[in-house]
């Protein structure tokens, strides 16, 4: 199968702006069930305020949050794709660019150093975009992450020693859930990486904390430790907002990798209330379009 | 639990009236400020031409769209959404904000720190609290943007939004000492040695 670049461009903008539109169906169910077994009533009266917004974004054809996020799109390459790799990447950020000027976004992307703002949501190596492989037949997956930036600002990282053991990996995560309070705006999805190196422990945090709510992690070991770690999170009562409650979180995802005999790292990445993506499914002929 | 609607600009005194726990919806005119705006006010010296005397900041950047200058867009400016930032890393600036140019009410998400808290003690201020993520509905609170100044730092300019019954908000930080963030974050951390031991894990773990 050959993939046309310039519909992957289309497709790059298109999903960009129905990301920070639309709202997953697993995460406007995930409102509704924090909301029904909430038991306090200012944090019912926030959930209930977070679920009409995302009715008037719809019915207005609008963003759910001014925040346009770190545009990060992740491509999954499948068997007998013919594509040239950097092509596809190039057609991606000018998708992404065109988003920007033609809806027109909010481009919140600065040079690191001199602030400076291209108004493009572009800059030096963003948007990211990460390549993978899978084993399915002639199909290409693009997945767009708008990552907002005031739960991005909750992430943590500790190389964590064998001696800790798996009491430092769960202490560190109550610990960060803790100071991160409501700076990034609870609900949220608390994504935890475990093992592997700094930079891929780290990048398994964000995995982890932009998967769809009922996804469970494929090592049944990270598995076990969601569960756990979901329940002791909300019960913390920080709640919506920080604002006090039971709805701290919607889930605890975990992600692993394995790791070196020295080695214990930990990394915590937090997704907000407004968890948002987008997904297109490039397969024969025909682009689905979903979450 | 009280509901105050309050027109800007508002009197020390007004403020002063608001406890930790009312509401509060507020008419007329608000300014958006975001954290260059105030790192050029306040490292860099740069000096607004708004009075901000009595006045209400919210934290945001808003999308917006540029048109011409008309009735409905005074300064060529027409809203897209406006939402709200984390007010946290805005910290340093609350109180210069209230004693440099007489700010009364800050509103943002994730609540401030005890410099702030005691500025507003000190210098007689709230903040209120907005649902973070709910932007396309803050969105329909806003009638226009009225005017705009620092504008080299688009999208992080000073906005001065013509605003219609934009809330309820909630009074978070009070004029008293009254702290709802810190009250949940204590509470949280008495909380702590209880959930880590319904992990299997003892006190004694520090990170």
């Amino acid at each position: 199968m050959s993939i046309d670049l310039k519909a992957v461009e289309d497709t790059a903008r298109d999903l960009y702006i129905r990301a920070l539109k639309i709202l997953p169906t697993d995460i406007k169910q995930g409102l509704v069930r924090l909301k029904t077994s909430e038991t306090n009533e200012r944090a019912q009266g926030i959930l209930t305020t977070m679920m009409k917004n995302v009715e008037v974004a719809e019915a207005n054809d609008n963003l759910l949050c001014q925040d346009t996020g770190i545009p990060i799109y992740n491509v999954c390459i499948g068997r007998g794709v013919e594509v040239d790799g950097a092509d596809l990447r190039d057609a991606i950020i000018k998708g992404c660019e065109r988003a920007t000027l033609e809806h027109p976004l909010r481009s919140s992307i600065v040079h690191p150093l001199t602030r400076f703002n291209e108004q493009t949501s572009c800059g030096i190596k963003v948007p990211v975009v990460n390549f993978d492989f899978t084993g399915e037949d002639g199909e290409l997956v693009i997945e767009m992450i708008p990552k907002g930036s005031g739960s991005e600002n909750g992430s943590f990282l500790k190389m964590c020693i064998p001696a800790e053991g798996i009491n430092g990996v769960k202490t560190f995560v109550i610990d960060k859930v803790l100071q991160a309070g409501g700076m990034v705006c609870p609900p949220t999805i608390v994504g935890v990486g475990v093992g592997g190196t700094s930079d891929l422990c780290m990048h398994l945090a964000k995995v982890a904390a932009t998967r769809e709510l009922g996804s469970v992690c494929s090592d049944p070991e990270g598995a076990k430790l969601e569960q756990e770690l979901a329940q002791a999170v909300n019960s913390l009562g920080i709640g919506p907002q920080g604002l006090g409650g039971d709805s701290t979180a919607f889930a605890v995802h975990v992600e692993t990798a394995a790791t070196h005999i020295t080695m214990n790292p930990v990394a915590v990445n937090i997704q907000c209330n407004s968890a948002r993506r987008a997904r297109a499914t490039f397969k024969g002929n025909c682009i689905e379009i979903g979450f | 639990m009280t509901h105050h609607v309050l027109k800007t600009p508002v009197t020390e005194e007004q403020v002063r009236s608001l406890p930790v726990g009312d509401q509060v919806t507020l008419q007329d005119t608000l300014y958006g400020i975001r954290d260059a705006t105030q790192i050029h006010m306040f490292d860099r010296g740069r000096k607004t031409k708004f009075d901000l005397k009595g006045h209400a900041l919210i934290h945001t950047a808003p999308n917006v769209r540029k048109v011409e200058p008309s009735d409905a867009a005074p300064a060529g400016y027409e809203s897209i959404c406006v939402g709200t930032t984390t007010s946290m890393r805005m910290e340093r600036f609350t109180r210069p904000l209230i004693e440099d140019y007489g700010a009364r009410i800050i509103i943002g998400k994730g609540g401030l720190g005890e410099d702030s808290r005691r500025a507003f003690q000190d210098l007689g201020g709230v903040y209120l609290a907005i649902v973070g993520g709910a932007a396309a509905l803050e969105t329909t609170w806003i009638d226009s943007i009225e005017d705009v100044d620092m504008d080299d730092l688009y999208p992080e300019s000073l906005w001065k939004f013509k605003i219609n019954d934009f809330g309820p908000l909630l009074v978070a930080m009070d004029s008293h000492g009254g702290n709802l963030y810190q009250t949940v974050s204590e509470n949280s951390a008495e909380r702590r040695a209880a959930a880590l031991a319904s992990m299997g894990v003892s006190g004694g773990v520090g990170s």
